[in-house]
């Protein structure tokens, strides 16, 4: 028992450094929903995947939460694409790099190299900006390429800089006409275009939770019986 | 029937041992192999390394089998093992979490050794095997690194190579002869692939083999550092204080396996990137040459000697003292059995001295750990009007102050270890 606090005890500094997180609130996201992964899947395919590919996701993975091979064909795949293909673009490269500055990065993995907090920060930070060349920036990524597709959603926001309690100047997003969701319903929206970001750069994920368990479990009775036998061992041992 | 089996067993046992001596290792390495009874917790740590050695041997040989070492492809192919292969996230997960805790057991079993003198006479050559294996885990875990092909794999190898640019007239050359091209390319994942899986590891097991024969030769040290085989059995010639290796040890190491493994699984099962220290969030966007991270941090079995790098001051603009100084701090291991002057071997006979100096290399060591994995901005600088250090980053000086430390625990230990006053060892270990 001792030796086992002592191994726990030299994993706490990992574990209490792994405990940071970013500067951004966090996305209230929750993986084993997938009505919500599903409607994040929808607002993927409609929005995001005429300009992002996901070259290492495909179709037909996303039975994975809940869809059929037929819901997948009618409902997400617009170009008839075959169910086991990854999810490509048409658009070419460098005329995407003419048009915005720079090619839409590929998404398969995107929430692991930015964190959910950070896409939803993101997705909901989008003002008007008339000196950029699609007339957007936003708040997380400054100067950014993309414009707001999601404009008709969540109406067009503006950026307002005022002077905070303390005097220094702060700024913040006041939505200046509003679109066909509530800001409530826009950020539940997003909420679930994250929860899916999240599924998709790790589909493997629920998989792995659910397996750990029983593996600990198994390695539990393994200690117990392993202990045992040392025990029975050493007992000549003085 | 039993009869039978055993027999038929004991023929082909006798019919092998007429052509290899299979029973007479068994005996050497194992069943007459004795050890001290005394080992204690920080002795699980070889056994555990040999794991993690057969671990990652065993999940890399089936990454190898998806995995393309190809500029183009390595990234992607990667993220397939994590999809489409079957089980390949487990395998993938197996092999990142296994580097970790590679050098995480390694550290422990290194630090085993500074606790109970293990490095001391007869064990010199041990202990050079073990700082060899050390080496080639630092290789292996760098040339591995870059096989993901992500922004960290390609940024860490840049910093990690341009640091032979410093050598004085030859070093653009250097680093252009490891790079095989001009910059980071396809030439250099691919050979970084074929160190990573065949060079170092050929030379990795032939130094595993050399340092278990050579322990099995003069014995284990232990706990009370003092030598078991100076009081053996008249009759049996066993030391009177050592237990044969199987079954004693082999049933203990197994709960220790047991331990670790429920340690690794949970990483592997509910924490694979270990917030971003086993597994970095910026390894996953893939390698662009044209964009520099903002903040490139080695992982996290690295800083330390990073932080020695970042904290030794530029000499006429050349960054080649850091470099000195960080190759220093890994090669000083090598040095210790012959910078130890003291008479007794385990800190339990030693004086305050050793274990005050001893306190200071790990707070300085995992102080430098830290700062590594940080810009040195973390702290914040100094006040402008204080004297000397004003306008200073805190965390330089307090990296400086830890590369101080750290060098001072090698540099005078010759002195500190003979002055310090010991306690009487006893004739016999203690439990």
């Amino acid at each position: 028992m001792k030796k086992l606090f002592l191994i726990l005890s030299l994993l706490v500094p990992t574990l209490v450094m792994a405990g940071e997180g970013g500067d951004f609130p966090a996305a209230p996201i929750n993986m084993s929903d997938q009505a919500s992964l599903q409607r994040g899947a929808k607002i993927f395919v409609n929005y995001c995947l005429s300009c992002h590919s996901a070259s290492v996701m495909r179709y037909n993975r996303l039975k994975d939460i809940g869809l059929t091979d037929e819901q997948i064909k009618s409902n997400l795949m617009l170009a008839g694409e075959k169910v086991g293909d990854t999810m490509t673009v048409a658009m070419d490269k460098s005329e995407a790099k003419g048009w915005f500055g720079a090619t839409p990065p590929d998404l398969s993995v995107i929430a692991r190299a930015r964190g959910a907090d950070w896409l939803y920060a993101y997705m909901r930070g989008f003002y008007r900006d008339d000196t950029r060349p699609t007339g957007w920036n936003n708040t997380v990524f400054d100067k950014v390429g993309m414009p707001n597709v999601l404009y008709e959603l969540q109406g067009e926001q503006r950026l307002v800089t005022a002077p905070d309690e303390s005097g220094k100047p702060a700024s913040h997003l006041v939505l200046d006409k509003p679109g066909t969701l509530s800001t409530a319903e826009y950020d539940m929206a997003v909420a679930d275009l994250v929860n899916y970001l999240v599924y998709m750069g790790e589909p493997a994920r629920a998989v792995r939770t659910h397996m750990g368990l029983y593996v600990l479990i198994f390695l539990a009775f393994m200690f117990v019986l392993a202990l045992l036998l040392k025990k029975e061992f050493w007992k000549d041992i003085h | 029937m039993r009869e039978r089996v055993n027999k038929c067993l004991t023929s082909t046992v006798a019919w092998i041992d007429e052509r290899f001596p299979l029973t007479a290792n068994w005996k050497t390495h194992l069943s007459e192999y004795y050890a001290p009874k005394n080992f204690n917790f920080w002795y699980y740590f070889g056994s555990l390394a040999l794991l993690v050695l057969v671990i990652q041997i065993l999940t890399g040989i089936f990454l190898t089998m998806n995995y393309k070492p190809d500029a183009g492809m390595a990234f992607a192919s990667v993220e397939y093992i994590m999809r489409d292969v079957s089980w390949g996230w487990l395998i993938r997960y197996m092999h990142s979490t296994g580097a970790s805790m590679f050098f995480i057991v390694v550290y422990l079993h290194m630090f085993r050794g500074l606790l109970y003198g293990s490095h001391r006479n007869p064990r010199e050559l041990i202990w050079l095997f073990g700082v060899g294996i050390f080496l080639c885990l630092m290789g292996e875990a760098f040339f591995g690194y870059l096989l993901p092909w992500g922004q960290m794999s390609y940024w860490g190898a840049q910093v990690i190579i341009n640091l032979f640019n410093s050598i004085p007239f030859i070093g653009p050359d250097i680093s252009l002869w490891i790079r095989g091209d001009y910059t980071i390319a396809d030439a250099t994942l691919n050979r970084f692939f074929a160190f990573h899986v065949i060079a170092l590891p050929l030379v990795l097991l032939g130094l595993v083999v050399a340092h278990i024969i050579a322990l099995h030769e003069v014995g284990s040290n232990n706990p009370d550092g003092i030598e078991i085989k100076k009081h053996k059995d008249p009759k049996t010639h066993i030391p009177l204080d050592g237990i044969p290796f199987h079954p004693y040890y082999t049933v203990k190491d197994i709960v220790g396996v047991v331990v670790f493994l429920m340690v690794f699984s949970c990483v592997i099962f509910f924490a694979p990137e270990m917030g971003g220290y086993f597994l970095e969030a910026n390894n996953f966007i893939p390698a662009n040459p044209l964009v520099t991270p903002p903040h490139i941090a080695p992982v996290w079995y690295f800083t330390p000697y990073y932080s020695i790098l970042r904290a030794v001051p530029p000499l006429f603009n050349s960054q080649f003292p850091g470099v000195v100084a960080m190759g220093a701090s890994v090669v000083i291991f090598a040095a210790l059995p012959w910078l130890d002057r003291s008479p007794v071997k385990s800190i339990r006979y030693r004086g305050g001295l050793y274990k005050r100096w001893l306190t200071v290399f790990v707070v300085s060591f995992l102080v430098l750990g830290y700062l590594g994995t940080e810009p040195t901005t973390v702290w914040g600088t100094f006040d402008k009007h204080l004297m000397l250090l004003g306008g200073a980053d805190r965390a330089t000086v307090a990296a400086r102050f830890c590369t101080a430390a750290y060098f001072l625990f090698f540099i005078l230990m010759p002195w500190y270890t003979r002055i310090d006053k010991t306690k009487p060892v006893p004739e016999r270990v203690t439990s």
